[in-house]
């Protein structure tokens, strides 16, 4: 024992002083945050501008066609798709006499191409303008139509998870979100620390110190140390993105004006009201910011991070023993790992998969299953967990899923061990999967 | 590995020699309890050998060096030894003294990827000797070493075997066998072929042939007593005719007057009696392919 715990010690070690974690561990929080904002900076102010010529026999459009900050729409005389770029307009927006009979296309021309967003939002500017019109044709007041369209405003859908006398709020925006990001981090998490476990065990194989340290330890002790230190490495890396998430958070909401926070503060008092008369109306962005923070509080983040963390280790445990396999059994040339990786990284790829669609809905049978299977069981039941439990996963479904994933990773941790023992040693050999299993079901030496 | 089976006397040099490919390797690795042997047994101490408990008393300097590349030497050579059951201040305290020993204090904070071959050799020496194992098993522990180095280790080596340690030392390379060891047993595809000790191979596998050295050559011709094998410069190489011996020759030459400068058996270099028995045991096997 005291052994492994060297190994796992020095594998440990090694790898959370190396300068690329730390740079990794501290700058990906920062990266992400900064892509999140960076991204919706880049939407309001980053995007071209774009002056537009509508052509437009109908007359009732002009008051539809609204313009915004990023594009202009003008009404000119003469313009044509001959003149329009001279003339200083960017596109040229033909549209025909609209008749309900008949379908129509009208067309839109542009010296440099379009983004699909702005289409769409041409497209449904013109086609609610199309809508009203036939609206108010059918005898209907501009008021009406007005109070019709503010109709959004006075109701809400609110979902409750029914859980008898306590029923909780649920949001399946956020159920989704979470088991998406919890599934596509296992799974990425999967990859990164399986290929360096992978890589570890080629380092101390080509370097040949596989066999100063098996005259000391037992092979197994090697691959199992290995495969702990590295999975600790990993756990770091969360337990710190976690605490720098947090952090940032905290430090960015402090930094709020000072005002916006008494709102906030106020708002989560008095459950989403601006309750005592006199006090001044929330504004917009308190609103939201509470918002967030009450969506975020819905989800039972306790049994969530529980969740995370076991099929994390799980799938970790099960993928990485069969990983330090292939390495055992690579010589020299990383061609050959290429292609021995490929029946492991398949079944990592398809859970990825599975857990996509289950992120939409998490009671198919395919979602089941998938999540009883130690295959896919690490992401697709993050995915399913996220959904609440025992609502879209009932307490057995999960203690199978977790027994069987517990089953699957000392399984191949005992095939891989076996394969792993001869690898390590052997110099020279080409070898395939087919003799891999061989020499895991066979007795030797 | 075929029929194998040789004793180690404690506190010895062993020389296991052999071609490339003749099994050494796999030898020492059953020895060391990497590989366990099919059948038969290995015992140490008198009792049959158990790689969980016995692991400690054996250091294994395996042919191809294995360190790795960018840990910091002293770290490396600390926990190689933690892994042989030495206490951190123990293992600490015994670097310290090797790496004095062996002119090597300032590379503590190297990396192994800056040390030269012979460096990087002399490193996993310390390593292998560090936990004072009982048995120190050195695969090809020359290889790469400039000559006052190779000395520093036979040194050692020397020293460690007269503490008490017994050696077994693999090469192909015969001069330092004869240097170094005092008992070796050569193995060739897999079979033991010779047994014994440097001094026994020699004198049996000796062809009795005999140099005197002389101011008159020419005059020396085959009689019944001896054949001339060859003439070279002042020296006459003779082979004794069977049912005579040295004195005979000798005898012989004072008879006839022949003034004598020197006179001496010529005893075959074990590299004679490896190359030899190898390519031997080459035709014997090819005999068999072909049958």
């Amino acid at each position: 024992m005291r052994k492994i715990w060297l190994i796992i010690q020095r594998e440990y070690a090694t790898r959370v002083k190396n300068k690329r974690f730390l740079l990794v561990t501290f700058l990906m929080p920062i990266l992400i945050i900064a892509l999140i904002f960076g991204s919706a900076y880049l939407s309001v102010s980053g995007t071209e501008h774009r002056k537009i010529a509508v052509i437009d026999p109908n007359g009732f459009i002009k008051s539809s066609l609204k313009n915004t900050s990023q594009i202009k729409f003008e009404f000119p005389e003469k313009v044509d798709t001959s003149n329009y770029s001279s003339k200083g307009y960017t596109d040229i927006l033909i549209l025909p006499k609209f008749d309900s009979s008949t379908k129509t296309n009208y067309i839109l021309k542009s010296k440099k191409s379009m983004g699909l967003m702005l289409q769409n939002s041409i497209s449904d500017k013109i086609n609610n303008a199309i809508e009203d019109q036939m609206l108010q044709d059918a005898g209907i007041s501009q008021s009406m139509l007005d109070s019709i369209h503010k109709a959004s405003q006075y109701a809400e859908l609110k979902a409750y998870e029914d859980k008898g006398s306590a029923s909780k709020e649920s949001n399946a925006g956020l159920a989704m979100g979470i088991g998406y990001a919890s599934g596509f981090l296992i799974y990425i998490t999967l990859f990164i620390y399986g290929t360096m476990v992978m890589r570890g065990v080629m380092e101390e194989k080509t370097n040949r110190i596989a066999e100063v340290i098996i005259s000391s330890v037992k092979p197994f002790e090697l691959m199992l140390g290995k495969i702990v230190g590295i999975g600790a490495v990993g756990l770091t890396q969360f337990a710190l993105w976690i605490i720098l998430i947090t952090s940032l958070t905290s430090v960015g909401m402090s930094l709020l004006p000072d005002d916006l926070q008494n709102q906030v503060t106020a708002l989560q008092q008095n459950n989403g009201q601006m309750g005592q008369a006199g006090m001044m109306q929330a504004s917009e962005s308190a609103m939201r910011i509470y918002n967030m923070q009450h969506t975020i509080a819905t989800a039972n983040w306790p049994l969530i991070l529980f969740c995370f963390v076991f099929y994390f280790l799980g799938g970790y445990l099960f993928y990485s023993a069969l990983f330090a396999a292939v390495g055992s059994v690579v010589n020299e040339d990383p061609q050959d790992a290429q292609s021995l990786m490929f029946p492991i990284t398949m079944p990592i790829i398809f859970s990825y998969l599975i857990t996509n669609m289950v992120t939409q809905n998490p009671n198919t049978p395919l979602a089941f299953w998938a999540s009883i299977i130690p295959l896919s069981s690490p992401m697709v039941m993050m995915a399913r967990v996220a959904y609440g439990v025992p609502n879209a996963v009932t307490y057995w479904e999960l203690a199978l899923s977790m027994v069987l994933l517990i089953a699957g990773f000392l399984f191949t941790t005992w095939l891989s061990g076996k394969i792993y023992r001869t690898g390590i040693l052997m110099y020279g050999k080409k070898v395939s999967w087919k003799t891999m299993i061989k020499w895991a079901f066979t007795k030797q030496f | 590995m075929d029929d194998i089976s040789f004793d180690i006397q404690k506190g010895s040099i062993f020389g296991l020699l052999g071609p490339n490919g003749a099994g050494k390797t796999t030898l020492l690795r059953m020895i060391t309890g990497i590989f366990y042997p099919d059948e038969g047994q290995i015992t140490l101490d008198g009792k049959p050998f158990n790689p969980t408990e016995d692991i400690a008393k054996i250091g294994y300097m395996p042919e191809e060096r294995g360190m790795y590349k960018k840990m910091k030497i002293g770290e490396q050579a600390l926990y190689l030894a933690q892994l042989k059951g030495l206490s951190k201040a123990e293992a600490n305290e015994r670097i310290m003294y090797w790496f004095k020993k062996l002119e090597m204090e300032s590379w503590w904070n190297k990396k192994v990827e800056d040390l030269s071959k012979g460096m990087s050799q002399k490193l996993q020496f310390v390593i292998t000797v560090l936990h004072e194992p009982k048995l120190i098993i050195l695969d090809e522990p020359f290889s790469g070493l400039d000559p006052l180095n190779a000395n520093l280790i036979k040194d050692e080596i020397h020293g460690l075997a007269k503490r008490g340690a017994t050696i077994i030392f693999s090469t192909h390379r015969m001069e330092q066998v004869e240097e170094i060891c005092d008992h070796i047993v050569l193995v060739n595809l897999g079979k033991k072929i010779l047994d014994g000790t440097v001094a026994d191979i020699k004198q049996l596998y000796k062809e009795n042939v005999f140099s005197i050295e002389t101011n008159q050559l020419e005059n020396i011709n085959d009689n019944p007593v001896f054949t001339v094998v060859r003439k070279e410069g002042n020296k006459v190489f003779v082979k004794i005719n069977q049912g005579h011996n040295s004195n005979q020759v000798l005898t012989h030459l004072i008879n006839n007057n022949h003034p004598i400068v020197a006179y001496n058996e010529l005893l075959p270099s074990l590299n004679e009696i490896f190359i030899k028995l190898v390519e031997s045991t080459h035709a014997t096997a090819r005999a068999f392919q072909t049958i």
